[in-house]
């Protein structure tokens, strides 16, 4: 088939973007979104021309490097798949295809579909763990976890941290991913001792890092390669009200016993 | 150079040299570990499970990866799960018999006391990755569950759905983030590493490349981790991400490091096969799929009708009929060579004859559309997207792919490699999976030598080493910058038309055609010539284009396709040298009658072990005579 | 106090304050437009004044004996003000902060689950903010209201008002973008304060689609009612207050 993509194009982080067009023919049915891409940069490098950058890895959409919004659709059109798996199949001959990096101001782009999704990194780091050291560890079965509850916090763990959730958002809101890692713990025995601290710094850090606020427009779940639902935030709220009140009477209490 | 070879086995019985070792390593004092740094370059499984450990130790850690996010490497996408010999299942499992499994689905090529090591550990690392909140599949019980993996007759394996690698990692990753937000590790992300700096024979540090922006930096420390994974991308096509690369180690072994088994290649069973010319990478189908999938072939040659219209005694269920004790979960060189023999013989299915059924019609019948959901759901889902095709009601069409390489690094016992101060962990390493590596060992042994091997073989080292004594303007230092500084402008400068891709491409046929599934000695000559050849054209006629001050992917892949190329050439000398088949190598001059490998353990029972000669003009093997004291040297069978 | 800053300063803090005001909010409206609808219940026979009159009083004078003439409606007055300076201060603190996290959108926006109602809470609100203050200087305080506005004569106030067209179709129009705002309000607010579960989304999402209809059914039911001539001219009364 024959297609005209309209690429955005941005030489750094600095450099003012905008779209080029590129028409591109003989994409087979069978190739995957970014192959057409790679396509597009073989003639490219022929012709001597700058390559398009974008970022990919596992190209089996589990690693989350995509990072590209097609027809404004963070990963394209095909729900509960990432740009890499997206496959040429979903598009026909003669179709206008807008390829851009996925957009929100904590994601600045870094040149051309690559943008710098370090403040999920951040995030994270803020208190998405357990605290327990290498070789600490009691024996793995020693506590049996309820199996609905293990799903739960599986499904939550999905997460591949692309950032589709926030390239959806109308707010650029990163609360589908923050609330996806944050349950996945307080789901878990594993995670309560460091529940309440754990949901307060990582949404903390969320704000600071400029993510717009929740809305529930719901189109995070939507974009989600992974079908992470927007319970998970709703439950991330929950633990961050309950969180800031036991705060406060631990506060209070430690007032009162000096 | 030639090498001396010190493997540093304990002494005494298998089971107890690594509790001896322990006992009897040196330490570091906790007050002096922050005056140790530490370079760990990779943040897959292995990489960043021993730089959150080192963290956690104390020392000062830095850590490496090209990818945008420590949690991005390919570690990521391991599917099926993690073999630990804890016999929940009181199904027979034990320590010795995770051990005698891996040795022998490693067709005898691989250190006993290594592996006897990663089967004690093994239980250790499930209980660590529970306590970090790995959601592993659970009973109903609430206790973890278990699934059969290929080579094994127990239940030892620990999965989270088909994505236990991404757990798996995550939790290292968790335990990473934690250092990073305590200071103990600082991380570099999108950074990669293009060469080594040694310094009177030791390795001080790494020289690299900020993708971002182009910036070059070196960095000194002392002691340097590479735990960059494996070079299948050597082959192109493979099941790899498309940046993992042999970059790293190769490096490595141009500074004198000693390259192991460098021919040992994985070629995974069930991949779904390749659809056509401008395909980037080959999915994987985890091979748990073959718990409940039945392998099949049509038994007329070229038999064009749809599955289903085949009738049951038209089929030929070729490894239950080959290997009716392991069957459908026959380890993995076994499957794949099988597959290619039907293929070969004109049996395969599909567009193109390369490629079989899986055929999961009998499991829905006996179990229910619903279980296979909820067992391999998102497996189904993934192939209906690429294939266009749904298994639930149409057989799956699978081939097998390049997959992982049980070659990499010489290490010995401590996980160093020849050059004091450089450690190799995970699958850079050659260490324990000898021929042929046995599904669900692989996140296994990256989190063994991570969490528990490195953390103590390090202090070591480092307990006989004054710290920081290189400095950053030390002519060890200039002198690599100024070689990367070199490469990276003759790449810049190459004035051809071609993308380095092409030649990527065309290196990966020829790997694939000769070095690939079966190798000859005919075919492994003439590959030898041609990799020569296309060397050439590839540094006549490439081009790369932009600078080298910015975001530069074409600039990134040249580095890895010239560094590929010198490997191939030293994998097929390897193979080449080999007179025999084992595992994963498979040379047709060496089999049986009815067409199985052919080890010759009086002449090959040894790891090659490959330098690079001080003229620079050639390889030279040193061997390291390997012994079997604990598992019989026996013709392996699955029969 | 310290604490209630940082929590407040948090995104989810603003919305949780949004989803609590919101809900004394929803309360008073669905409340009004309950009394509203005793405008259908004619004239009380034994006294002969309209009942939505009697309505009138009996809220200014309740708690009379406590806090003086209508001070428990002021006191409501002053708690429903603070919330709806709450709730409109943090709504739009939250949509500039919004507005500045997505600076640059996409050449083509298609959306999935966002809507109409979603998609217009701010506007949805800022209007309501000037319908709000129209209707409290029309029928509270008389000020604009263009003729005969007689304090306490509810029956009579409301039918004038409504005899000029524009004016009712106004009233119908603002109360079909005020359902739109309470449809998307009323289930955000167990989304927002994580009462829900998944579970109850469904019921949730359904019960704030009869709330949002029943509220435009209700409030609209009196401006078209008196339009089209289904509620009598006001019988003229002699000043009771």
């Amino acid at each position: 088939m024959n297609l005209t993509l309209f690429v955005w194009r941005q030489k750094n982080a600095d450099a003012q973007g905008g779209f080029e067009r590129y028409e591109i023919s003989d994409v087979s049915e069978d190739s995957s979104f970014l192959e057409t891409l790679d396509m597009l940069n073989l003639r490219l490098v022929e012709s001597g021309q700058p390559t398009v950058a974008f970022e990919h890895d596992c190209r089996e959409g589990i690693c989350g490097s995509c990072s590209m919004s097609i027809n404004g659709r963070p990963h394209g059109p095909k729900k509960l798949t990432t740009a890499c798996q997206l496959h040429m199949r979903n598009y026909k001959d003669g179709d206008v295809i807008y390829v851009e990096p996925f957009r929100a101001r904590a994601f600045p782009v870094v040149k051309d579909l690559v943008v710098d999704r370090s403040a999920f990194d951040r995030i994270q780091q803020a208190g998405g763990y357990v605290s327990v050291n290498t070789g600490a560890a009691p024996e793995a079965n020693a506590n049996a976890i309820e199996k609905d509850k293990a799903d739960e916090a599986f499904d939550a763990a999905a997460c591949i941290g692309c950032g589709a959730c926030v390239a959806a958002c109308p707010n650029g809101s990163a609360m589908l991913f923050t609330a996806a890692k944050v349950t996945h713990l307080s789901l878990l025995p594993q995670g309560q001792p460091e529940r309440s601290a754990r949901v307060l710094d990582m949404v903390h850090t969320m704000d600071a890092e400029m993510f717009g606020g929740c809305t529930n427009h719901g189109e995070c779940q939507e974009a989600c390669p992974k079908g992470i639902s927007i319970k998970y935030i709703s439950q991330l709220n929950r633990d961050f009200l309950s969180s800031t009140v036991k705060k406060a009477l631990s506060l209070r209490g430690k007032m009162q016993s000096q | 150079m030639h090498l001396e070879l010190n493997s540093k086995i304990p002494d005494g019985p298998v089971e107890q040299k690594w509790s001896k070792h322990k006992a009897s390593i040196k330490l570091v004092n906790p007050s002096n570990k922050r005056k140790y740094s530490i370079i760990v370059v990779g943040t897959g499984l292995a990489g960043a499970s021993a730089a959150a450990s080192f963290g956690e130790l104390g020392y000062r850690v830095k850590a490496f990866c090209f990818q945008d996010s420590p949690r991005r490497a390919h570690s990521i996408a391991a599917q099926g799960g993690i073999n630990a010999a804890k016999n929940y299942q009181n199904d027979g499992d034990s320590v010795f018999r995770l051990f005698y499994d891996t040795v022998k689905g490693g067709d005898f090529r691989a250190r006993e006391a290594n592996v006897y090591r990663l089967a004690e550990l093994s239980v250790s690392i499930i209980d660590q990755c529970v306590a970090q909140g790995v959601p592993f599949a659970r009973e109903y019980s609430g206790l973890l569950s278990n699934r059969s993996f290929g080579g094994a007759q127990v239940s030892r394996t620990f999965y989270a759905k088909g994505q236990t690698g991404q757990q798996l990692l995550l939790g290292a990753y968790a335990a990473l983030n934690r250092q990073i937000h305590s200071g103990a590790v600082q991380m570099n992300p999108h950074t990669e590493m293009l060469d080594l700096i040694v310094s009177e024979g030791r390795c001080k540090g790494i020289v690299t490349r900020n993708l971002r922006t182009g910036k070059m930096e070196s960095h000194v420390a002392d002691a340097v981790v590479l735990a960059t994974g494996g070079y299948s991308n050597v082959f192109y096509l493979s099941t790899n991400a498309m940046g993992c690369n042999v970059t790293s180690i190769w490096r490595a072994y141009r500074h004198g490091a000693g390259m192991a088994n460098p021919c040992f290649t994985q070629i995974h069973p069930t991949s779904i096969p390749v659809h056509g010319e401008h395909q980037s990478k080959l999915t994987l189908m985890s091979e748990s799929l073959r718990n409940d999938g039945r392998v099949w072939v049509p038994k007329k040659q070229g038999d064009v009708r749809a599955p289903h219209q085949i009738p049951e005694d038209e089929r030929d269920y070729y490894l239950e009929r080959r290997y009716p004790s392991f069957g459908n979960l026959s380890p993995r060189d076994i499957a794949s060579r099988a597959a290619k023999e039907r293929c070969d013989a004109g049996f395969g299915v599909g567009p193109m004859g390369l490629g079989v059924y899986l055929d999961f019609a009998d499991a829905i019948k006996r179990l229910g559309r619903d279980a296979i959901e909820a067992r391999y759901g998102n497996l189904f889902d993934m192939y209906d997207n690429i294939s266009g095709e749904n298994p639930y009601e149409v057989p799956m069409r699978i081939y097998p792919a390049p997959h992982y390489t049980m070659g990499g690094l010489w290490v010995d016992y401590n996980l160093m490699t020849t050059i004091p101060g450089l450690f190799a962990a995970g699958e850079a390493n050659f260490s324990d999976h000898g021929a042929n590596r046995l599904g669900a060992s692989a996140l296994m042994q990256g989190l063994a030598d991570g969490y528990f091997v490195l953390p103590y073989t390090i202090g070591d080292y480092l307990s006989g080493v004054k710290p920081g004594s290189l400095s950053l303007d030390a002519p060890e230092v200039r002198a690599a910058e100024d070689r990367v500084h070199g490469r990276l402008t003759t790449f810049l400068s190459m004035k051809g038309r071609k993308p380095v891709d092409h030649y990527h491409k065309l290196l990966g046929r020829i790997m694939w055609d000769k070095c690939g599934m079966s190798r000859s000695a005919e075919g492994l000559k003439g590959a030898i010539q041609r990799i020569g050849e296309l060397r050439e054209e590839f540094w006549s006629n490439s081009f790369v284009g932009g600078s080298g001050e910015e975001l530069n992917q074409e600039l990134e892949k040249a580095g890895r396709v010239a560094d590929f190329f010198e490997f191939a050439e030293l994998m097929c000398i390897d193979a080449l040298d080999r007179n025999e088949s084992c595992g994963g190598h498979f040379r047709e001059e060496y089999q049986t009658e009815d067409g199985e490998a052919l080890r010759n353990d009086k002449d090959y029972c040894y790891s090659a072990v490959w330098s690079q000669r001080q003229d620079g003009a050639g390889h030279e093997l040193t061997k390291e005579p390997l012994e079997f004291n604990n598992v019989h040297l026996a013709t392996r069978s699955y029969k | 106090m310290g604490l209630v800053r940082e929590f407040y300063r948090s995104t989810v803090g603003k919305k949780m304050a949004m989803a609590l005001s919101g809900i004394v909010l929803v309360l008073f409206v669905l409340g009004h437009m309950a009394g509203n609808l005793k405008i259908f219940a004619g004239v009380d026979l034994a006294t002969g004044d309209y009942k939505i009159d009697d309505y009138g009083r009996f809220l200014r004078a309740m708690g009379a004996e406590m806090l003086g003439h209508s001070g428990v409606l002021w006191i409501v007055r002053v708690v429903l003000l603070a919330c709806v300076v709450i709730h409109a201060l943090t709504g739009i603190q939250l949509a500039s902060l919004n507005r500045r996290a997505k600076p640059v959108g996409y050449e083509v926006r298609s959306y999935r689950s966002a809507n109409a109602a979603s998609l217009t809470m701010l506007y949805g609100g800022l209007f309501l903010m000037v319908f709000i203050t129209y209707h409290i200087l029309h029928f509270t305080t008389g000020t604009v209201h263009f003729r005969g506005f007689v304090e306490g004569e509810v029956y009579s106030n409301v039918y004038s008002a409504f005899q000029n067209y524009g004016i009712a179709g106004f009233y119908v129009v603002a109360m079909a973008l005020l359902a739109l705002h309470l449809y998307h309000g009323t289930w955000s607010m167990f989304q927002t304060l994580g009462v829900d579960t998944p579970r109850w989304n469904k019921g949730i999402r359904t019960a704030a689609k009869i709330v949002a209809v029943a509220m435009f059914l209700g409030f609209s039911s009196v401006p078209v009612g008196i339009s089209i001539g289904a509620l009598p001219a006001p019988i003229a009364q002699a000043g009771t207050n």
